[in-house]
């Protein structure tokens, strides 16, 4: 049985890796009753996004204030 | 001052943008505060930067619009920094990070002892995040949350999400094993979702700015 901590893991690790047969079984029975590891697995792709991103809006104009 | 480039021709819009000295230098300070972040080294980055600056506006000429420009800089930029890495790899020797089963206790202000989330630790749904994106603030709130990891997490992290290298490219570069990346990586986005959660996706407000 997967905790918190093993499918927080598999989250993180699906983004650099295939999961297996089993560890994706595993992780989506996790997934059904667990809302924390939900909103996780999602904050994962929404920093993936946000890290690319950081070149586009990020290093974008940013606002006028601050020394210069 | 300083005047930006018209709607003229096309033709006249390559050579706007090189005279454009708002945008060049707006252009070199981003990618100055990019590579720092990564290499941690002033100097260095404003050599790299200054390479990168060079080789890109050699073909300046060919883009005719600022964002498509950029974007081919920051793509070259990233090539010069993957460089870096990998030439200063051979002076810093990196720490093999422990593997996960030798830290149970880890996160354990994230995780009760069965591995379940303590209750103030427990992940909430983000606001809008495309939102943030476009909000100056969040990026500050972003740079201080990378700031934060502890450096060779922030390396890693850094080489597979910013210069979008894969995971056996990073066990290559770093001569680790690929669990002791993927260990990393988790330990470095486990960090930085903690950070970004608190101080910017606060609990109950979807966009609450430090200031």
């Amino acid at each position: 049985m997967l905790n918190c901590r093993k499918a927080t893991r598999l989250l993180s690790d699906r983004l650099d890796r295939p999961l297996t047969l089993k560890e994706n079984v595993h992780l989506k029975i996790h997934l059904l009753w667990c809302s924390g590891c939900r909103n996780f697995g999602g904050h994962m792709h929404r920093m993936r996004n946000i890290s690319r991103g950081f070149v586009d809006f990020g290093a974008d104009d940013t606002t006028p204030d601050g020394g210069e | 001052m300083l005047t930006t480039g018209a709607n003229n021709s096309s033709d006249a819009a390559q050579g706007v943008m090189l005279n454009d000295h708002q945008f060049l230098l707006e252009l070199r300070e981003k990618m100055l505060r990019f590579t720092i972040l990564q290499l941690s080294d002033r100097v260095l980055a404003e050599d790299v930067v200054q390479e990168a600056l060079v080789g890109a506006l050699k073909n300046a000429g060919s883009f005719s619009a600022k964002a498509a420009l950029k974007t081919w800089v920051f793509a070259i930029l990233k090539n010069k920094i993957a460089d870096a890495l990998r030439q200063r790899q051979r002076l810093i020797a990196v720490e093999q990070p422990t593997d996960d089963e030798a830290d149970e206790g880890e996160f354990s202000d994230l995780f009760n002892g069965f591995g379940v989330w303590r209750g103030p630790a427990h992940p909430i749904a983000w606001g809008s995040p495309e939102k943030s994106m476009e909000d100056a603030h969040f990026w500050r709130t972003f740079e201080a949350c990378m700031e934060h990891l502890p450096a060779q997490l922030a390396k890693i992290f850094m080489m597979r999400e910013f210069i979008e290298l894969t995971t056996p490219e990073i066990c290559a570069e770093l001569a680790l094993s690929e669990t002791s990346v993927h260990v990393s990586l988790y330990r470095a986005r486990v960090r930085l979702r903690e950070c970004l959660e608190n101080n910017w996706f606060e609990r109950g407000k979807s966009c609450a700015k430090l200031s």
